[in-house]
């Protein structure tokens, strides 16, 4: 339950002591992409909320992302890759997870392999995104 | 000796698992759909403010979002739930996970009134 907490008391070493693995990386990875995917979600209604705001309200979000032609700005950049890591290598650890959850995939070379195969999804397909959206983006009238 | 204590897991527990596991499920394929429509709109209908609208007043895109908005907030409750268990501890972690229900309605209501605003925007 929720007991108080006694910080007097003796605790062993735990997380410097052991060597960094794939798994590991990868699981702790996992937490801190979906607590910022959670951020996400945040900027993702503010999104809808200000484009449901009409022209003028929509036009000061995306001013907060852009320059005047239209380009993203460092803010943008940063943002819009960030966050399209962020989901596909959570996506990606997200899915490794349910095959391990039917008792699949924990075999020591299959389970290193895919936990790296993630991190090379999480950025093939942001690369791959990115690179529609900046080589086939409509012009902006 | 010590006899063995019936141990089950408890039913919130369970139904915690496997919910979080459900709404993996359907995210995956909503978040794809969110994915590749941001790539149509980015490269075939255009990002401006006209064209944005118009796209989210369609049903066929109303249903998916709110779906999407439904079941993401569904699962980042139950995850971050976890997150909370884990390391606030004493009085905190009670207030902490109160905090997370107060987090999650109110994105979720937010979300909802805006595409509901943007959907019925097109009968004004």
């Amino acid at each position: 339950m929720a007991e108080t907490p006694n910080k007097a008391r003796p605790l062993s070493p735990h997380i410097g002591i052991w060597k960094w693995g794939p798994a590991m990386t990868v699981s702790i990875v996992h937490r801190a992409t979906g607590t910022g995917l959670t951020i996400g979600m945040v900027l993702f209604a503010w999104w809808l909320s200000a484009l449901a705001s009409g022209p003028a309200g929509y036009a000061l979000f995306v001013d907060l992302f852009t320059y005047q032609s239209g380009k993203l700005n460092i803010v943008g950049w940063v943002v819009g890759v960030g966050l399209t890591l962020t989901l596909f290598q959570h996506m990606a650890s997200g899915v490794r997870h349910l095959f391990m959850d039917i008792g699949d995939n924990f075999e020591l070379k299959s389970n290193k392999r895919t936990a790296w195969l993630t991190f090379a999804y999480a950025i093939v397909a942001t690369t791959a995104f990115w690179a529609v959206i900046l080589f086939l983006e409509k012009p902006h009238v | 000796m010590f006899k063995a204590l019936p141990a089950d897991a408890s039913p919130e527990a369970t139904e915690h698992w496997w919910h979080q596991r459900l709404t993996a499920g359907v995210n995956l394929f909503l978040l794809l759909w969110l994915v590749a429509s941001i790539g149509f709109l980015s490269t075939q209908a255009g990002m401006d403010n006209k064209t944005l609208t118009g796209w989210a007043a369609q049903t066929m895109v109303v249903l998916p979002l709110l779906l999407l908005i439904g079941s993401t907030a569904y699962h980042f409750r139950l995850g971050l739930q976890v997150l909370i268990e884990d390391y606030a501890k004493g009085p905190a972690r009670a207030a902490w996970l109160v905090l997370l229900n107060f987090f999650t309605f109110t994105v979720v209501i937010w979300a909802v009134l805006s595409i509901l605003k943007l959907a019925l925007a097109a009968a004004a």
